[in-house]
């Protein structure tokens, strides 16, 4: 355990729906509910048609591998026990981009297809990416 | 109208570059700024405009307050972390060409040092911030260096650019501090040294990172029909712009992660300029990663996308070859002070005044601010 607690997200009114999901182990995304665009992060407007209204849809977290990198150095106290450790940027299927934390082999390539889910295993919720199963 | 040659660069100040100062930022904010003033040949109560840069230091009622300004003019605050020098100059260049006000400080301070508010935990209190803030900060994405990192991550497995290149700039860096006696780094490095330095955030070592230091810099913008008389000679503002990438507050949601808000902004200035990338002599580019030197350089059209890596191999940034760059050593080996040190630098080297690191016969240069991860702005400077 580390002895100094990671930060936890902090939501606000456009994003606690997306928490509370997280924290029933469900990836949601929000979308328009006036043309449908997914949209992530959260944000107060549809860049496509300015809309406000949206809903939150259910994501398999299924993706592909954009980018990564992986930390040596702890820059928060919090991960001076993780490292080192991979974090991963995925590109949903759904269009927009998710960072994780890398739970499979090394090295990476991009385009490697991945599945994301949520852990709370170790006391915080975490979001990890493995290998998608064949 | 065009704010071609509307303004020129008058006066430049800079504190001594170093860690742990005991002096609070705006004491630095203010030595530099009283420096740059007198290098101008003005009197603190000539400054009609202020630009503190960033939100870090004195506003412009504290210089208001300081200086004992009877009609301060214009003031602005740009928010774009080290961007935001360079767009300073592009705001400060508006206000004198359209007459608000004529002679613009633009003016920074920082101490790193006091306090424990190191980069990591920085950038966390800032509110352009908030997406990394709420949904990258805690899977440990914390500092700047893990969040650039994936953008030359990618840029290395798309084009093959490699660590020896991005060691390229960090060598061509220090080798240029070590000509500038107002540097904080004073010790040889080689291309060896940077790829045995200790992994950050993979593909960034240590020696890809910029510097924490403290120190102040400033510069004054005068509107060129007041600068003929002026204590130095002329440098002109030939041409300025800022950009700014699609999904500016999270590189994770960047749809072309590495593409830079300077790629938009650089046709702007070379057009209002009136000038080729063959014209510049010298350039200093806002080196936060050695990575960001080599994309600055694709967006801007010195080479092709890709191309960046290949470029700056074989001494080109050094003194003597092709594109001499960062010619006061940089963010990497200069000091920290969000670039502003670029800008001084650059009218420094087009006075003739570059000491040691003097560029022979530079007449036309380019300084660029990146700032906020991936907001940019490039200035073209030429000798009167």
């Amino acid at each position: 355990m580390n002895a100094v607690s990671k930060p936890i997200p902090q939501p606000s009114p456009m994003t606690q729906a997306f928490w509370d999901a997280a924290a029933q182990g469900r990836l949601v995304l929000q979308t328009c509910a006036s043309c449908g665009t997914v949209r992530h992060y959260p944000r107060m407007l549809c860049t496509q048609c300015y809309s406000h209204e949206h809903f939150w849809q259910n994501s398999p977290g299924l993706g592909a591998v954009h980018s990564w990198t992986r930390c040596h150095h702890a820059f928060h106290a919090g991960f001076a026990a993780d490292v080192p450790y991979t974090l991963v940027t995925v590109d949903l299927d759904e269009g927009v981009r998710s960072l994780g934390i890398w739970k499979g082999d090394l090295p990476l390539t991009i385009g490697l297809r991945v599945q994301g889910r949520y852990d709370n295993s170790r006391g915080d919720l975490e979001w990890l990416f493995e290998p998608q199963m064949k | 109208m065009s704010l071609k040659d509307k303004a020129c660069v008058t006066g430049i100040g800079e504190t001594t570059y170093m860690r742990g100062s005991t002096q609070t930022a705006f004491e630095l904010q203010i030595e530099s700024s009283l420096k740059a003033i007198a290098d101008a040949g003005l009197k603190p109560t000539d400054i009609d405009g202020v630009i503190p840069v960033g939100i870090v230091s004195g506003t412009a009622d504290d210089f208001i307050e300081n200086f004992g300004i009877p009609d301060l003019r214009f003031s602005a605050v740009i928010p774009h972390g080290g961007a935001s020098p360079v767009m300073a100059l592009q705001c400060a260049a508006a206000a004198v060409a359209s007459g608000v006000c004529r002679h613009v400080l633009i003016t920074f301070g920082r101490n790193v040092s006091m306090g424990s508010n190191k980069a990591g935990a920085r950038i966390h209190n800032m509110p352009q911030f908030h997406y990394v803030t709420e949904f990258e900060y805690p899977m440990g994405a914390i500092a700047p260096a893990q969040l650039y990192a994936p953008m030359a991550r990618r840029h290395m497995e798309l084009y093959g650019t490699t660590v020896k290149q991005f060691g390229e700039v960090a060598v061509a860096c220090r080798e240029h501090a070590l000509l500038n006696g107002n540097a904080v780094m004073k010790k040889p490095m080689t291309l060896e040294d940077h790829f045995n330095s200790r992994m950050i955030s993979d593909p960034f070592r240590l020696l890809d990172c910029s510097l924490e230091s403290d120190g102040g810099a400033a510069v004054i913008v005068s509107a060129s029909e007041c600068a003929g008389d002026m204590a130095q000679p002329k440098v002109y503002i030939a041409g300025v712009a800022e950009g700014h990438p699609d999904s500016p507050g999270a590189i994770t949601q960047r749809p072309d992660m590495t593409s830079l808000g300077i790629g938009k902004a650089a046709k702007r200035a070379f057009a209002m300029a009136g000038v080729t990338h063959a014209d510049i002599d010298v350039t200093e580019i806002y080196d936060c990663f050695t990575y960001a030197v080599i994309r600055q350089l694709e967006d801007m059209g010195f080479c092709g996308k890709g191309e960046g890596g290949a470029f700056v191999e074989g001494g080109r940034l050094k003194l003597g070859g092709a594109l001499p760059t960062n010619t006061h050593g940089g963010l990497l080996s200069q000091g920290h002070v969000w670039g502003l040190n670029h800008v001084v630098e650059l009218v420094r080297q087009l006075r003739g005044h570059g000491g040691a690191a003097q560029v022979k016969g530079a007449e036309v240069g380019l300084v660029t601010g990146y700032g906020d991860m991936g907001d940019g702005a490039l200035a073209i400077m030429r000798k009167a």
